[in-house]
């Protein structure tokens, strides 16, 4: 995908400055931008290096855990299907913990068990749970306490107030979380799980084969 | 209300950079000796995504350069802009979702282009940071069991991205316009 939307860029540009007559300002574009891509990226190594020092010490004093305990009553209502004390719960209570204080590196693992446990819970082991996609919904979305990577970006270019954006992205953040679970929730009747053991493979069509194969759409 | 959210953005660096040592203090930690062994990724990770942005930097400034971008923006304007979208956005907009290395490179040259405390600017930088890599998530936590059949999960994600857009446009033209 990605191959095709870089190539595309650059055979567009090429075709584009045939017709406009202005090679030179394409080669100046490829030029300027390869060394704009080095000064951010060297710009960026001080914020990058103070948030990931700061972080370190959120992640070695437990605020993931502290952070977990705030949230968690209100992530087992996102969650009926998930017992109370399940491991699951705990997996996903950290996992989005880790995401709001921007610890992705963290995030992966914790992710990774949550779904594992999920999957544990799972009678149909090849079809997601309502669980699993309120979870992937709620990751999808982004709530960040402090977006450390743009206000490096915003730095690095010589912004006079590079922090500006927090309180932005924060709001739309939230907007986009809260969109995030009540389209889960709205969409969850049209796309039924079909029955609870994998069905006979003789059988006519069954529910969930009548479910859009958006995993296409991954490719 | 916008006088809170200003004042979160004020606020939040100071206190975040006392409050967390602070924490980790009370809870035992070395907290000058952990920071530092912290901050040696923040070279790693700089360093990791410079081939990223070369790559779609090179890309884009191309085809801005050769004039593209002013064709594509032009034709889109008149669509998006009775949407409210700014056309410049429309390129970071699709591929958000997508790729999380191509679309800090095309923040980053929003950033360049407009100027980095401009209205542009913020709403690429608020669309950043307030959405994630769809795809990639739904890819790597689904491949991780063996899910295959993933239900509403990407209708749903979708459904969020775009909202996130919205909400980041909005947003930074009450907050910063």
């Amino acid at each position: 995908m990605l191959n095709y939307i870089w190539f595309g860029l650059m055979a567009a540009a090429l075709v584009v400055a045939g017709l406009s007559g202005r090679p030179a300002e394409v080669t100046k574009g490829a030029i300027d931008s390869a060394r704009t891509a080095v000064e951010i990226s060297i710009g960026l190594v001080g914020v990058m290096a103070l948030w990931l020092g700061v972080m370190r010490i959120a992640e070695a004093s437990g605020l993931i855990k502290a952070v977990a305990r705030v949230i968690s009553p209100l992530l087992r209502l996102l969650f009926p299907e998930v017992p109370r004390e399940h491991p699951a719960m705990g997996a996903i209570v950290m996992n989005l913990s880790a995401n709001v204080l921007g610890l992705s590196n963290a995030a992966t693992p914790l992710g990774i068990k949550a779904m594992e446990e999920l999957q544990a819970l799972n009678p149909r082991p090849d079809t997601a749970t309502n669980s699993m996609v309120m979870f992937m919904a709620i990751n999808t979305a982004s709530v960040q306490l402090v977006p450390a990577t743009m206000i490096g970006v915003l730095a690095a270019a010589g912004s006079q107030a590079p922090t500006a954006i927090i309180g932005a992205t924060l709001v739309a953040g939230a907007i986009g979380t809260t969109a995030a679970i009540a389209a889960t929730r709205l969409l969850q009747p049209f796309y039924s799980r079909g029955p609870e053991r994998p069905a006979d493979p003789g059988s006519p069509a069954t529910p969930a084969e009548a479910v859009p194969a958006e995993e296409n759409e991954r490719a | 209300m916008r006088e809170a959210i200003q004042l979160v953005s004020l606020w939040a660096i100071p206190v975040l950079l006392v409050v967390i040592p602070l924490y980790g203090l009370a809870r035992g930690v070395k907290v000058y000796e952990v920071f530092v062994d912290g901050a040696k990724e923040g070279f790693d990770v700089a360093i990791r995504i410079i081939p990223f942005l070369v790559a779609i930097l090179v890309a884009i400034g191309m085809f801005r350069g050769s004039g593209a971008m002013d064709l594509l923006t032009a034709w889109l304007a008149p669509v998006l802009g009775a949407v409210g979208l700014p056309p410049e956005l429309f390129p970071l907009a699709v591929l958000r979702s997508l790729t999380g290395s191509g679309s800090l490179a095309l923040t980053t040259d929003i950033v360049k282009t407009y100027g980095p405390d401009s209205l542009l600017a913020r709403t690429a930088a608020t669309l950043y940071g307030s959405s994630e890599t769809t795809f990639y998530v739904l890819a790597v936590y689904f491949g991780s069991v063996g899910v295959k059949k993933s239900r509403h999960a990407v209708p749903a994600a979708l459904l969020a991205d775009l909202v996130a857009l919205i909400a980041s446009v909005a947003v930074c033209r009450w907050l910063f316009a």
